[in-house]
């Protein structure tokens, strides 16, 4: 008989995390493997077994086995050690970690979408079809350029497939020798990669308090002659989260010079339906759809890329693109003679892209143009709120110098009293607060982008927590080397991680 | 509905706190030649409702294998997946978060991807993972970079028999390296050893094979592999299919150093061809060259184990142009439900599931040749794919399969799979969801189609 006086070994040491609470450590899935559990079941094969000869097979998968209940524990339990757009305040800058929609994520995963396989006829896919369709007009216009390829998997791919479409273009005109794309000082680090990928050499750009400096633009297509540039890669709204007035003027530079103007469309949700990037002289451009029109980030991706270019491109767009017919049917063209030809498999995107369908046939153009403004009051509004506490180099307000939709602190005097920015993201988070962008554009910087969708309840409680860890700074500086304090770990030791790389588990 | 939270009231004290008295001075700094005064030429916007309504409607334009019978493959296939994993990938703390960077806010999916590169490394055979790239194709142009950059040789051979997508995808990201690309000849449908061999010289980077391979064959990883080691620092890449993982011989076991595929089949679904997922394993000389994010173990600051983005140096963001790769965002909702998928089935659902296509495909295969102008095209082992050369062009089939409720398979000769065969042949896919009865319907309806 057991009785309560009994001192016998427990669980609750080894086995901490049977149901969500406060749990220190969550045992990894193998560790949780209990041979002869399923997951899941299937039916029995009710066909008579063929010949399968012992030299193919090969030795069991080393998977976990794990009853669905502790499956589903599992699950929750991790799900449990994440922030998130759902549960905080998530103000990445760069990121636009705006509110996601779950009529998206419904519309997304109706059978007659989620079900589709690839490689079907066209004539049993119109309604998929005349979506995509619909969804390249649509960036066509807010663009205000001529045609949009959705194929990129990614911001960073759509870089790739329109650098690609640039370097063909420049092939096809007798110019193959423009092999040199400029970009920014403070350009994403995709910018670079991208250019390289497509075997172009990278030239910086100088930027004055954010602003491209013309001069040193002008300076450096003399030096390295107008007929050897191909590109200018710039971001607008910038980096330091402020629309380049200049960009009609850098336009036509790159124009003079034969070259072509691309923007890293990154930052589009600032501008949405108050300037075009077409009409600003613009020849391609990429979306992040995982950005600007609300699609889910996943924890890294899916995201979708889509590209929008002007007449002179077009026709090197990747295959297939979406057609409509004069008869109002939808096609895919596999045949258009100078594309740059595939970039990934398949169509695209099509499930990240329904999504976005529905978010801007939610928002409409004024929606849209109300996205813009509001994105841009909210991050005005937590800058003018911040300045005096944490220094802003490129906000200025009673210069008229305002930020787009996102800012840039550097927190020197802050810094001064013997803190790190790190110390301050990472107290962030012990109010349960996403730390903010570190370190870029410039070193020792927090990028804030709050988004349109936040409230100001949410936007007041975070000036508090920026003011309270001020006021920590001020009394106990030294407290903050400690944080997080209040997270499901402490500091994770990144250095070890990178010095003895330990990628898988063994057992 | 914009989404927006602010009101009007509140706007106008914010913008009082700004300093300004319009929210059109915020925008000042366009310059007025370039503001856009229009509304964007949008449809109106729709309620939430109005919205659901035009979905359901634009659903319903759409047959394919939510209500036909599914044979189609070529690269995208019609599995079988457990509910739990929809409903466990629409919690928000999964669904809206952001790539790991802060490691103390986001263990949750850092542990998930840990387990996640620990399942790939051991379905493939090899020593580490990543946490995935776009797709199958963006994977083996991915490889065939790491390959060039690790060995600073020049040359790829590529097997002929490799999806036509993933060869073209490659094509297109070589067509800016100084390297070339060497197609490898296929006889009666796979690559042999000899061919691999003949090809072989001390300039080549890498030499791709796909097993299951473009027709559903499984090649001769093992001796084309060895024939590829005979210059030592040439890389052999895999091209896998992770079902297929269950049952055949992993790369690993062939002597892959690296293995690339597309996920999908790990409960994503089709989604007319995406988002999918690129799976990426190698062997560990490798691990400093790897494109895309990495997830270490490490400990936090009282030594309790943590997961963290590591060796970010090889990245983008830190690396600019010399960076492994340009990826940034990745597919980790997908890499998400791939890890979920493999918890679900363990080690015995996945040799089920894989036997299960094995020995449908096989039933149906040796069915279908048995019919009246019919024969496969190849003989070699296949897994649960096939190319069957029909009696009419595959058009034919396919159309009068269609009004039958059967999607039958992929035309061989259409562009949209980069014309690989005949007009009149068909590649058949069969997965565990096919039941006998479907696939006897199937062989009476293709003998009803050819008489
Ligand atoms: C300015 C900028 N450019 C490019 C990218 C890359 O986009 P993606 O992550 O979608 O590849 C990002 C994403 O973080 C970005 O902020």
């Amino acid at each position: 008989m057991t009785t309560v006086t009994q001192a016998e070994p427990t669980m609750i040491e080894s086995m901490p995390a049977q149901s969500r609470g406060a749990r220190p450590v969550e045992p990894l899935i193998f560790e949780k493997s209990v041979p002869g559990q399923r997951g899941v079941d299937l039916p029995p094969l009710d066909v008579p077994k063929a010949e399968l000869p012992a030299d193919l097979i090969g030795a069991p998968v080393n998977l976990p086995s794990i009853g669905q209940h502790d499956l589903m524990a599992h699950y929750t339990h991790l799900s449990d050690r994440n922030f998130s757009v759902d549960g905080n305040f998530y103000p990445l800058g760069s990121c636009t970690m705006k509110h996601n929609p779950r009529i998206n994520e419904w519309a997304a995963s109706l059978p007659g979408f989620a079900q589709l396989h690839p490689l079907q006829d066209d004539d049993t896919i119109q309604g998929v079809l005349r979506l995509l369709y619909e969804t390249r007009t649509f960036l066509q216009e807010i663009a205000g350029l001529h045609e949009v390829s959705l194929q990129p998997a990614a911001g960073a791919h759509g870089e790739y497939t329109a650098l690609k479409c640039i370097c063909a273009y420049f092939k096809d005109h007798g110019q193959a020798q423009r092999r040199l794309v400029f970009a920014t000082d403070n350009a994403h680090g995709t910018n670079p990669a991208s250019c390289t990928m497509c075997g172009a050499d990278v030239v910086a750009v100088k930027s004055v308090d954010g602003w491209t400096d013309l001069d040193d633009l002008k300076r450096l297509i003399d030096e390295r002659g107008a007929e050897n540039v191909a590109a200018f890669m710039i971001t607008n709204p910038n980096t330091a989260g402020l629309f380049d007035s200049n960009i009609a003027r850098i336009a036509d530079i790159l124009h003079e010079a034969g070259a072509m103007l691309y923007m890293d469309g990154a930052n589009m949700n600032a501008i949405l339906g108050k300037t075009r990037p077409g009409d600003f002289g613009v020849d391609a451009m990429h979306y992040n759809t995982h950005k600007t029109f609300s699609t889910p980030h996943g924890c890294g991706g899916p995201g979708a890329g889509p590209i929008a270019v002007n007449e002179k491109l077009a026709s090197y767009l990747p295959v297939p693109q979406v057609m409509m017919a004069a008869d109002g049917s939808f096609h895919l063209d596999c045949d258009r003679p100078k594309s740059i030809g595939k970039v990934r498999g398949f169509i695209g995107q099509v499930g990240v892209l329904i999504r976005c369908w529905a978010y801007i046939s939610a928002c409409g153009g004024e929606g849209l143009r109300n996205v813009a403004e509001k994105s841009v009051l909210n991050a005005n509004y937590l800058a003018a709120r911040l300045r005096d506490v944490y220094e802003m180099p490129f906000f200025a307000p009673e210069k008229g110098r305002f930020c787009a939709h996102e800012f840039v602190t550097v927190p020197k005097s802050l810094l001064e009293k013997g803190v790190t920015l790190i110390d301050i993201a990472k107290r962030m988070i012990d109010y349960d607060v996403h730390p903010p962008t570190m370190h870029w554009p410039v070193h020792d910087c927090l990028m804030v982008e709050p988004t349109e969708t936040e409230s100001k309840r949410t936007l007041d409680r975070f000036v508090d927590v920026m003011l309270q860890i001020a006021r920590q700074i001020e009394s106990d500086p030294e407290s903050l080397h400690e944080a997080p304090t209040e997270s499901v770990i402490r500091r994770a030791d990144e250095v070890a991680a990178a010095r003895k790389p330990v990628l898988v588990w063994e057992e | 509905m914009d989404y927006t939270q602010i009101t009007s009231d509140e706007q106008a004290s914010m913008l009082g706190a700004i300093g300004v008295k319009d929210i059109g001075d915020l925008f000042e700094v366009i310059p007025e030649e370039i503001r856009f005064t229009d509304t964007l030429d949008l449809p109106p916007a729709m309620s939430e409702l109005e919205l659901q309504r035009a979905l359901v409607e634009m659903a319903a334009d759409n047959h394919g294998p939510h209500d036909m019978v599914c044979f189609m493959g070529a690269g995208a296939y019609d599995h079988f997946y457990p509910v739990l994993i929809d409903q466990l990938i629409s919690r928000g703390e999964y669904l809206t978060a952001y790539t790991p960077y802060q490691a103390e806010a986001s263990q949750g999916s850092l542990q998930a991807f840990f387990e996640f590169q620990t399942q790939m490394a051991r379905l493939t055979g090899l020593d580490i993972a990543n946490a995935s790239v776009y797709d199958g194709a963006s994977a083996v142009a991915e490889a065939a970079a790491m390959s060039l950059g690790a060995s600073g040789k020049k040359r790829v051979l590529v097997a002929s028999t490799l999806h036509t997508h993933y060869r073209r995808v490659l094509d297109t990201y070589l067509a800016d390296q100084p390297a070339e690309c060497v197609e490898l000849d296929q006889i009666d449908g796979r690559i042999s050893p000899e061919t691999v061999r003949e090809n072989l010289d001390e300039d080549t980077a890498c030499v791709v094979i796909q097993s299951p391979n473009v027709w559903g064959l499984i090649e001769d990883w093992e001796g084309c592999f060895t024939a590829a080691h005979e210059q030592p620092k040439t890389c052999a890449v895999a091209v896998f299919n992770p079902i297929a993982c269950g049952l055949l011989k992993k790369p690993g076991e062939c002597g892959a150093d690296i293995a690339i595929g597309e996920g999908q089949p790990l409960g994503i679904p089709m989604s007319l061809g995406g988002p999918h997922l690129g799976l990426f394993a190698a062997r560990q000389q490798f691990i400093r060259k790897m494109p895309g994010r990495l997830i270490g173990r490490t400990v936090d600051a009282e030594g309790r184990p943590a997961y963290c983005l590591t060796l970010q140096t090889r990245e983008q963001h830190i690396k600019g142009a010399k960076a492994t790769s340009n990826i940034c965002t990745n597919q980790g909702l997908m890499a998400m439900r791939a890890t979920m998928f493999l918890t679900a089935l363990g080690q015995a659902g996945m040799r089920e599931l894989a036997e299960l296509c094995y020995h449908k495909a096989h039933y149906l295969a040796g069915r279908i040749a048995e019919l009246d102008g019919y024969s496969l095209k190849h003989d070699g082992p296949f897994f649960h794919e096939f190319a069957v050369q029909c009696p009419k062009p595959a058009g034919e089939i396919i159309a009068a399969c269609k009004a039958r409720g059967i999607l039958p398979g992929v035309d061989c000769s259409s562009p949209r799979i980069g014309a690989i065969g005949e007009p009149n042949e068909l590649l058949i896919a069969v997965t565990e969801k096919r039941t006998r009865h479907e696939l006897d319907a199937f062989v009476e309806v293709l003998g009803e189609v050819s008489a």
